[in-house]
Order: C-alpha cells, then structure tokens, then sequence
C-alpha cells in the first residue's frame, strides 16, 4: 500500500468517521432539527387549511359549537383545555429541567425530570380523551360534524399523535437514563426529545390560541 | 488466513439474499432503489402504451372509459412517484456519500427503513388495480377524490403517504449526509454539483412532502369518515385542495428535475474536459430554483379564479432566469471544449436540446391568456412529458450509462447504447412533439375517445407510433444490461477519465468506500490528481498516489 503524501487516511471504523472531529453539530441532532422542520410543515398546512376555511365561512365558529372554547364550567369558569394547556407547558420546563440536569451530569436528578415530564405528558392525553369523550357523547361533535369537526379532531388529534411519539421518546431516554447510559457529555438522545418535546408544547400553544381563544 | 474455519460455506447462499434484505449499505440501497424503481417504470410504461393503444384511433377498442379513467392517472403516478423520485435518490444514495468522500450516508438505518417504507408503499398503489382502480389522476383533484366509491383510491392515498414519510426521512439522511459527513477539505463550495442538487432537492422535498402529507390524510378522512374538508355542503372548499396539493406539487417538479440538472452538470464537463463554467452560479441559479418553485404553485390554478394572476404569472416567468443561467452553464463548458460523444455525453446533450423545449413550452404557459387557452389540454400533456421523459428519463439514462461501471465494474455496450439513444430521442420527439398541436387544437387532456372528425386522428396515431418506438429503445437498454451483466467485469475505476471523488476508489467500491482519499482543492479532486501542477493541484500533491487506492 502506498500512502498519500498529502492524501487523508480515510476511516473505516463508523459511518460517523468524517474527519470532522467533534466540532459541530451532533449527526443525530441534526437529523432531529431537519424532522422538526418538516413536523412544521406539516402543522403549518393545517393551519392553512384552518384559515382558509375560517376566513371563507360565513359564520365561525358555526353555531352550536360554543363549547369548544377555553370558558367552561369548571374551576374560576375555565374549561378542561386550560388545564392540558398548563399542564402541557409545566411539562416543557420539566423537560428543560431534566435537560440541562444531566448537562451538569446530574443523573438521577435528569430521571426525575423526565418522570415527572412522562407523568405530565400522559395526564394531557388522558385529559384530552376525555375532553373527546366529552364532546362525542354530551355534545354530539365528531370529525363528521361539518367541516369545524373535522379541522377540530384532525388538528388536534395529529398532536396528541406527536404528544404520544414525545411520550415514546421520553420513555426511551427514561429507561436509558436510570441504566446510567447518559453523562454530561453523552446525552444525544436526551437532547433530540428535549428538542422535540418543546415543539410539542408550541404546536399545542397555537392550537390552543386558535381553536379556543381566536375560536 | 488459511487457518480461518470453512465449513460455513453451505449457508452461504441464504446469507447473500439475506445480506440484501437486512443491508444498510448505501451502496445496495442504492441499486435496490434503482432497480425497484425501474421496476415501476416499466408498469408505468406498460400503462401508456395501453393509453397510447387505445388512442392511435378514434373509437373505443381495448379498455373502457372506466378503465381508462385509472389507467392515465396510475401511468402518472408510477412514473413520478415510483420512478423519477426514487430513481433520483437510489442514485443519490449510491453516488452523494462517495462523491462528498463519506463512508455512508449519516443515518444507515434509516436510509434502509426509507427503502422499504417506498417499495410498500409502492405495492399498495400498484394493488390499486385490485380493488376496482383508482379514477382520480395524479391531481386526486377533490371532490373527484372524495366521493368515487373504489377502494382503489384509498389504497392509493395511503400509498402515497407512505412514498412520502420514506422521502422526508431520504431528505433528511442526504442533508445530514451533506451537511456533516463531508471529506476534509470538501467545503461546500468544493462539493460536485450533483450533491448540491441533491441538497436543494432534500430541502424541496422536506418542506413540501408533509404539506401534501395532510392533505391526502384530509382526502382519506373525507371519504372514510365523513369529514368536510373539501366538501361544499359541510363548509370545505374543493379548491383547497388544489391549493395543498400544488403547494407540494409545484416543488415537486423540481424535485423531479434537479437531481437531472446535477446528472447533466456532472457529465458535461467530463466529456467536454472543461471545468463547469459559472460553478457558483450555477449553485445559486440550484438554490434560486428552490426557494422560487415555493412561490408559482398557483399557477397551475389559473383558470380556478381563486388566484391572484399577476404575482403568480410573473414568479413563473422569474424561475426562467435561474434554468437560463444553467443552460449557458452547459453550453459555456462545451464551448471550445475537447469534446467526446460516449453514450452519456449524447444523453445529456440530447437532454440539453429536448428540455429547452419543455422548458419553453412552460414559460408559454405562464402567459395567463395562453394558459386560459391550453389549460387541460394536450398541451400540458406534451409540455410534462418534454420535461419529464427528454429532461428527466434522459438524466436518468445518462446517468445509468455515466455510473453503471462504478456500481457493477463493467461498461455497458457502448454501440448499443448510442443506438439506443437515437431511437429514444426519436421516438421521444415522435410521441410527444404532435401533442403540442393536438393541445392547440383544442385536444382535452384525459379523454379516452375523441371524434373522427375532429382532425385530430393522424396526430394521434403518430404519437402512437413514437410511444412504441420508446418502448423498443427501453427495450434495448434492457438487453444492454443483461448481456453486460452476463460479461465479465472489464471496467477500470475511472473508465470515463473523470473529475469526482467517486471515481478515485474501485469499481465496484468496497463497502468503506475509500482507503484514502486525495486531497480535495477543488471540485475536481481527482483531476487534479491526475494532473499535478495544473489548475487546483499543486505539482507534489500526487507524487504517490497515482496508483489508486488498494485492492
């Protein structure tokens, strides 16, 4: 074999070896921003769709669907909707909690953060079933009601579909962080649901303005 | 090494199937794409000419107006989806990791997961024809869609939603790929023009792909379960979806055509032993493409009157500058050049000369008047097919002819390849220049049957001819590869003396892909290698390396 005078010697070990060094972005967070941004447009086509059908309507909401609204009988007169929305914010400071706790290589105090963020993030989605529950039985409002029903389920439900993928994710990280995989400098993972889970949360917080404030 | 155990040689047969199955190599997921898609080509082929049958004269012959009504829009739908697209990224899997020096693609797996998500995906539109058809076209323009009862139509959306989810996660390896997975030295502006476009490309299809995602997800919820998105009398708008479907769509045919802009700009300066003329321009006529293809979907919408004409008609005439700009790319690195006509050099300057006029045909259709005329007529049929099958089919042909050493270490005929080419640009021009004047004449697009007396059956039966006439030089490219396949290997690592890093490792390359790599000063590492004390290559860069890499 001769070797280059000036050539690089090139890796075989992993597909990682780039010759990069470790300067830069890590390959899997990366993979994750790109996913997040293809996440965006996704939601950003049912907003779209949303606004477009809202500024066409006539009347909006249509009438008969006042319920769907952050007013409700509940506690001070709010509805179950504020409830998830604080709930599912508190969880993003968890999980930024939890986050920057193995930063500082604090292990057990990341497990904490992301038991709590998994308690939060079901308790939300228990919460939504039953505000669907709710909707269906009491008010008679399901995805075939109208086009309002059908933006309504769609729009929220592919959020908690991505609220559960966060859930799946958090339980991964979970169960690796309390084998004591992570380290202050080895937490790619954790970083990538962190990122994930906060757009979770800010999706929920323009649903949450549009479909029960904006209305 | 003599000592090594033996005995394993009997399951050694399961294992290679199984190696194909289970690999994350980019390499093999490459030409399972490759071949998966050309796969789907061929049943796309099939279908057009029986369109093309069935419309050599007037009168109802083979199929019925039932039948017919699938047939056109699932031809549309193999061809662009499972064929251009996947043949676009299997040649991106098998090329970008060795052109940017990597060993593989950022995320193995997943690149493996998007192969197989496709080829499901693929299945289920294809198992359409099972289920009654799917009479929508490739448009699903609702509320068609979204009431015509066969269960075809759902097979088919769910089809396309898994050919996306595998084409965001494809997008996402190649950026990452590109982004972190660069040799050293290989700035971005130092990267092979056919990484750059595939770049732009996994841009395009990253933000486009999901938009499309949840509108079919609203086609499929419309007609299962009662939704009312594009249903008049439920509060939708059926013009909603058109506006989904081309903000996906318009994106989409630059998706479908980057890749073979990169193809061409790869081969040109090879046969023309020219540098490419305006490297950075090009780069920045690439990326001014993608980021204008997201401002002219309405102009497929036109005649809707929901649109606002002006805006959409004048970033339409916009993206002409851009496609200018690399068309005197082209012919600037040909000019004055030592030029040699191989089969893929002829491919790329027929692509030159068939895609102007495509490329033309749509800037006609800018003109809003011109539009309102043509619109849904052959004319669009005509314009579609210049810039899919002369622009695109020729990139890919190019392409297979330009790369097929370096994936199986064997040359295909050059003879038959050159005559193939002949055949094919005829037959290309035969079957698609008299639908430009069908168009005119006011020949509806997607009709099954039209009137003897309608002065359009000669035109027709001409068009007719030039489908078959494709379809032999398919054939003959078919041939090509089975007889090359069946010879033994013959290639060199560099048959074609060329610039990219692709070729400074063997032929087939070895799964790491390179021993060592030269030093990369600029686009053309590895004809500087070649040419020390020229142009980028400093005279002792290459004192040892000339023999290649190892085994």
């Amino acid at each position: 074999m001769t070797t280059p005078v000036d050539g690089i010697t090139a890796g075989h070990g992993s597909e990682t070896d780039s010759g990069h060094g470790a300067k830069g972005m890590d390959i899997a967070l990366m993979g994750m921003l790109l996913f997040i941004a293809s996440e965006i447009m996704f939601f950003a086509a049912l907003f779209g769709v949303y606004f477009n059908v809202r500024s066409s309507a006539a009347v909006w909401p249509p009438e008969g669907t006042e319920f769907v609204s952050w007013q409700g009988s509940g506690l001070f007169g709010l509805g179950l909707s504020v409830l998830i929305t604080i709930i599912l914010v508190s969880s993003s400071f968890t999980m930024q909690w939890a986050t920057d706790q193995i930063r500082k290589g604090n292990r057990t105090g990341m497990n904490r953060g992301l038991a709590v963020t998994l308690g939060l993030g079901i308790l939300f989605l228990c919460l939504m079933m039953t505000e669907y529950y709710l909707y269906v039985t009491v008010d008679d409002f399901g995805v075939n009601s109208g086009v309002y029903g059908s933006l309504f389920y769609v729009m929220t439900g592919f959020h908690g579909a991505h609220v559960l993928g966060g859930i799946i994710g958090i339980a991964v990280v979970l169960a690796r962080g309390m084998r004591g995989q992570f380290s202050s400098e080895h937490h790619v993972a954790v970083e990538a649901v962190h990122y994930y889970w906060h757009f979770v949360d800010v999706v929920w917080v323009f649903l949450f303005l549009t479909i029960y404030v904006l209305r | 090494m003599a000592t090594t155990a033996l005995p394993q040689a009997r399951s050694y047969r399961r294992a290679a199937a199984y190696d194909w199955i289970t690999t994350v190599d980019h390499k093999k997921i490459g030409i399972m794409y490759v071949i998966s898609s050309f796969f789907f080509f061929l049943v796309g082929g099939v279908l057009a000419l029986v369109i093309r049958t069935e419309l050599a004269a007037p009168g109802l012959q083979f199929v019925s107006e039932q039948t017919y009504n699938s047939i056109f829009g699932l031809h549309a739908v193999n061809m662009i989806f499972l064929f251009v697209m996947p043949m676009l990224t299997g040649l991106g899997n098998y090329i970008v990791p060795l052109q940017v020096g990597a060993a593989d693609m950022a995320f193995p797996r997943v690149n493996a997961l998007s192969l197989w998500v496709f080829l499901a995906g693929g299945l289920l539109i294809e198992s359409s024809f099972l289920f009654g058809g799917a009479p929508v076209g490739w448009t699903m323009y609702a509320p068609l869609s979204t009431h015509v009862p066969e269960t075809g139509v759902n097979l088919l959306v769910l089809g396309l939603i898994m050919t996306g989810i595998s084409s965001i996660l494809g997008s996402i390896n190649f950026l990452v790929t590109i982004f972190r997975l660069r040799a050293p030295g290989m700035s971005l502006l130092r990267m092979p023009m056919f990484c750059w476009t595939q770049l732009v490309t996994s841009v395009l299809l990253l933000f486009s792909i999901p938009v499309v995602t949840a509108g079919l997800i609203m086609i499929f919820i419309d007609r299962n379960y009662g939704g009312g998105f594009f249903e008049p009398a439920l509060g939708g708008n059926p013009i909603l979806w058109q506006h989904v479907f081309w903000f996906f769509g318009h994106p989409e045919v630059y998706i479908l055509i980057l890749p073979a802009f990169g193809i061409v700009s790869e081969i040109i300066p090879v046969f023309s032993r020219k540098p490419l003329f305006g490297y950075k321009a090009f780069v920045v006529a690439t990326a001014s493409i993608g980021a204008l293809g997201f401002t002219v979907w309405a102009h497929h919408m036109f005649t809707t009157g929901a649109v606002y004409l002006p805006f959409f008609a004048f970033f339409t005439f916009l993206i002409a500058v851009p496609t200018g700009v690399k068309f005197f790319n082209w012919l600037a690195t040909m000019w004055g050049g030592k030029l040699t006509f191989d089969t893929p050099m002829l491919y790329a300057c027929g692509f030159i000369a068939l895609f102007l006029i495509g490329g033309l045909d749509g800037a006609f259709l800018a003109v809003v008047p011109f539009d309102f005329m043509v619109q849904d007529t052959y004319w669009v049929v005509s314009h579609i097919h210049y810039v899919l099958v002369a622009g695109s089919v020729f990139a890919i042909m190019a392409a297979l002819f330009y790369w097929f050493p370096k994936m199986t270490g064997r040359k295909l005929d050059e003879r038959l390849g050159k005559v193939q080419f002949w055949v094919l640009f005829i037959g290309t021009n035969l079957a698609f220049f008299p639908q430009h004047l069908l168009g005119l004449d006011g020949m509806i697009r997607r009709i099954a049957d039209y009137s003897a007396n309608a002065g359009w059956s000669e035109l027709n039966f001409l068009s007719s001819v030039g489908a078959f006439v494709i379809a032999f030089a398919i054939l003959i490219f078919l041939w090509n590869v089975f007889s090359t396949l069946r010879s033994p290997a013959n290639a060199p690592d560099d048959p074609w003396d060329a610039n990219t890093l692709e070729w400074a490792t063997t032929s087939p390359p070895p799964v790491y892909n390179f021993d060592h790599l030269p030093p990369i000063r600029s686009e053309r590492p590895v004809f500087d290698l070649k040419h020390p004390g020229t142009g980028h290559a400093p005279a002792a860069a290459s004192l040892a390396v000339t023999e290649g890499p190892v085994q």
